[in-house]
């Protein structure tokens, strides 16, 4: 399917001293960007060490204007942050796009 | 215009049903709905009255969108001093009997007195009756629904219902119309029930006529295109619902969990909008259906479920096996992650029992959660609970604690009585996660500052429907701000609070505001209303209503200290998440509301202030 993720070359190199892993979490339409096999919404993915937010979800083909809510281990990041803020081992990368309830 | 002009008024201890005229210069003060409901109540009731006695009355009111062309334009409210909190409550519905009201041309119905006999009452256009109610007493929202259809062979009737939970005055038991939209807080149910009123029932067949028609339409075609152009309100809500927020807040660090212990359920994924829209492993059909709209609605963000028949929950018991209205967000949290249950087909079955008996979701669910703490700490026991085994995540002990509080059966009927009482009974009323005896929805406070707030100074007790800070401190509307902040607050509570009272005072649905500000919703108002209707106008009018209710509180026997939260809110701090090692800053932000309300440091409106607002 056109939403799919291509498998990302980060995700071949798991051995590489300079890889960490973080979880991805893509909810309600973005569940599609995950790569095959997930679960829960949520995948673990191995990436290079100074990952960028961005590039992880460009990596994963997550359109950029469904990029409405990102929150990294909980915290909101803002547009502005998302191409220079870096992944940490460990770190959860949650994102939704426009959403609300009540 | 707008206004049908016209309201009734029933006296149900004299048995009469009077006509009168709508007092137009309130309306011009207060709009309708919410604001000139509750001006009307306070003219009329002493603010000490007994809530469930007879001289306590209840106000079922449209507002002037009612029933029009605009989007969302068929609520109501039903307006009274509310039974779970000795407050002002206003608890507002959707669906579609806001709608036929003023199609049978009335404003608002203002019951009166207490029937010394169950009834229930018809409303055929200008024609009203007061009928015998002896055969649906004891019967539920849905038979009871189709009973009346039946009776008076019109199917496109639309009624609203108490169950067997507002025949027994369950403190939160709630008014169904449609048989699963509600006005559902505060214990309007048990009002009605108080009141031995079963039901009103309404066909209308004329329209709504509006002050410019020309000018409606365009208006109210623009405002729609907002909504449908916006990516919440057009493709969001409509998709996942309400539900959505299952994860968002989960993964926010606010999410109350087992009685608000943490703030973080490791089984929120197994009972949101994700999980409903998945084919189960059961039998390989999903929870939800479909999503539905109420009257006039672009939006459509109910949610249409059916649960597997082969549920523990369900078998045996066919009338849980059709389609019905299924979990929404705040359902979904109060009946699940607080109770630590994460099984959905046995949240939604208990959400339909809540609809069939006629019970606050929020409500039961958090007194529900307020007893498993009990139990866990050994405060009550099996013999207090008549054998259910009430640990956290239970959900068997979850649905047969449903089964029971409704009828106000064995320990049912302590369940009955709310999270506050409940707790006091067994000597730990801090257990209680409340406000002014209303249990708190589906936001943790140490995660969103904001809520704190605006739980403690809701006039109707803990509610995020008054202010709902959560669009912006987490989903970023209309602007973001920092949940973990105390910092601009108590200035975002007030423009909240003053802003949802006067859409709750159109007819229109709160949940435009995700796209819409007062600049969409004024045109449509003042193109259906005699007057000037401003978007200043109207943010003027909210805060006129806000401190309306405030008064009437104040006169109701409530203080400052009466504008708090549980000690567990502001003294143990979160565990986990994002607001790990934070309480609600309360304390900082209440002087700085005051003040920006023109208070006084015990929280009394000041004249000036009473002045201003023309109050």
């Amino acid at each position: 399917m056109a939403g799919r993720a291509r498998p990302l070359d980060t995700d071949r190199i798991v051995s590489d001293p300079s890889t960490i892993t973080v979880t991805l979490k893509l909810y309600a339409s973005l569940g599609a960007f995950l790569p095959a096999g997930h679960a829960r919404n949520e995948a673990t993915v191995s990436v290079r060490d100074g990952t960028t937010i961005d590039a992880l979800l460009d990596g994963h083909n997550v359109p950029r204007e469904s990029r409405h809510l990102v929150l990294l281990n909980g915290h909101f990041q803002p547009p502005a942050v998302r191409g220079s803020v870096k992944l940490k081992a460990g770190d959860a990368l949650a994102v939704w796009p426009p959403v609300a309830g009540g | 215009m707008g206004w049908t002009g016209k309201i009734l008024r029933v006296n149900l201890t004299e048995g009469t049903i009077k006509t009168e005229p709508l007092r137009m210069d309130w309306a011009r003060l207060y709009l309708g709905q919410r604001g000139l409901a509750t001006k009307y109540l306070v003219e009329e009731i002493n603010p000490k009255v007994d809530p469930l006695g007879p001289d306590n009355k209840m106000i079922f009111a449209t507002g002037p969108l009612t029933g029009t062309a605009a989007s969302t334009g068929g609520r109501y409210s039903v307006i009274t001093k509310g039974a779970l909190t000795n407050a002002i409550a206003c608890s507002n519905s959707g669906g579609y009997f806001g709608a036929e009201l003023k199609f049978a041309g009335w404003d608002m119905i203002i019951v009166e007195g207490k029937s010394p006999k169950p009834v229930y009452l018809t409303v055929i256009d200008d024609k009203c009756e007061i009928h015998d109610a002896g055969q649906i007493w004891g019967k539920s929202v849905w038979d009871s629904d189709e009973w009346i259809k039946k009776r008076h062979q019109d199917p496109m009737m639309h009624i609203s219902i108490i169950g067997v939970a507002g025949e027994n005055q369950v403190l939160y038991s709630c008014i169904v119309n449609d048989l699963h939209r509600a006005a559902g807080r505060s214990g309007v149910g048990a009002v009605m029930g108080s009141k031995n009123l079963k039901a009103i029932a309404v066909r209308g067949t004329n329209g709504v006529k509006v002050k410019d028609g020309m000018r409606f339409l365009k208006a109210t075609r623009e405002a729609k295109k907002v909504l449908q152009e916006n990516a919440v309100t057009g493709a969001g809500l409509p998709t996942y619902g309400t539900q959505v927020l299952m994860n968002v807040i989960n993964e926010a660090g606010a999410m109350p969990t087992r009685n608000h212990r943490q703030v973080q359920f490791e089984g929120a994924h197994d009972i949101s909008a994700e999980a409903m829209a998945t084919p189960r492993k059961s039998d390989g059909q999903k929870n939800l259906l479909t999503n539905q709209a109420c009257f006039g609605c672009t939006i459509a963000c109910g949610r249409i479920s059916k649960i597997d028949e082969k549920h523990f929950s369900i078998q045996n018991k066919p009338q849980y096996w059709h389609a019905s209205g299924g979990l929404e967000y705040e359902a979904a949290w109060a009946l699940g992650s607080n109770t630590g249950v994460n099984d959905l087909e046995a949240l939604t079955m208990v959400n339909f029992v809540c609809n069939e008996q006629g019970l606050d979701p929020i409500s039961f669910g958090a007194t529900v959660s307020a007893a498993m703490e009990l139990y866990d700490l050994g405060l009550i026991t099996k013999e207090t609970t008549g054998g259910i085994d009430l640990k956290f995540g239970s959900a068997e002990a979850l649905v047969k604690c449903a089964e029971l509080t409704g009828k106000a059966e064995g320990f049912g009927k302590e369940l009955g009585l709310g999270s506050l009482r409940l707790c006091t009974k067994y000597g730990r009323p801090d257990l209680s996660m409340s406000v002014k005896g209303q249990e708190f929805p589906a936001y943790d406070s140490r995660g969103i500052q904001g809520m704190g707030l605006t739980y403690a100074t809701s006039n109707r007790g803990a509610c995020h429907l008054r202010s709902y800070t959560v669009s912006s401190e987490i989903l970023g509307i209309p602007e973001k701000t920092d949940p973990l902040a105390t910092d601009g607050k108590p200035a975002l509570v007030k423009a909240f609070q003053d802003a949802t009272a006067a859409v709750d005072s159109s007819g229109l649905c709160v949940f435009t505001t995700f796209a819409w500000t007062l600049n969409d919703i004024a045109p449509q108002v003042d193109a259906a209303c005699e007057g000037d209707w401003s978007p200043e106008y109207l943010m003027e009018l909210g805060e006129r209503i806000w401190n309306m209710e405030r008064v009437f509180n104040n006169r109701a026997g409530f203080t400052a200290k009466d504008d708090n939260l549980p000690p567990r809110l502001v003294s143990e701090p979160a565990e986990a998440g994002p607001a790990k090692g934070l309480v609600n800053g309360l304390a900082k932000m209440l002087p700085e509301y005051y003040q920006l309300r023109g208070w006084t440091a015990d929280g009394v409106p000041t004249n000036e202030t009473l002045s201003r607002l023309a109050l």
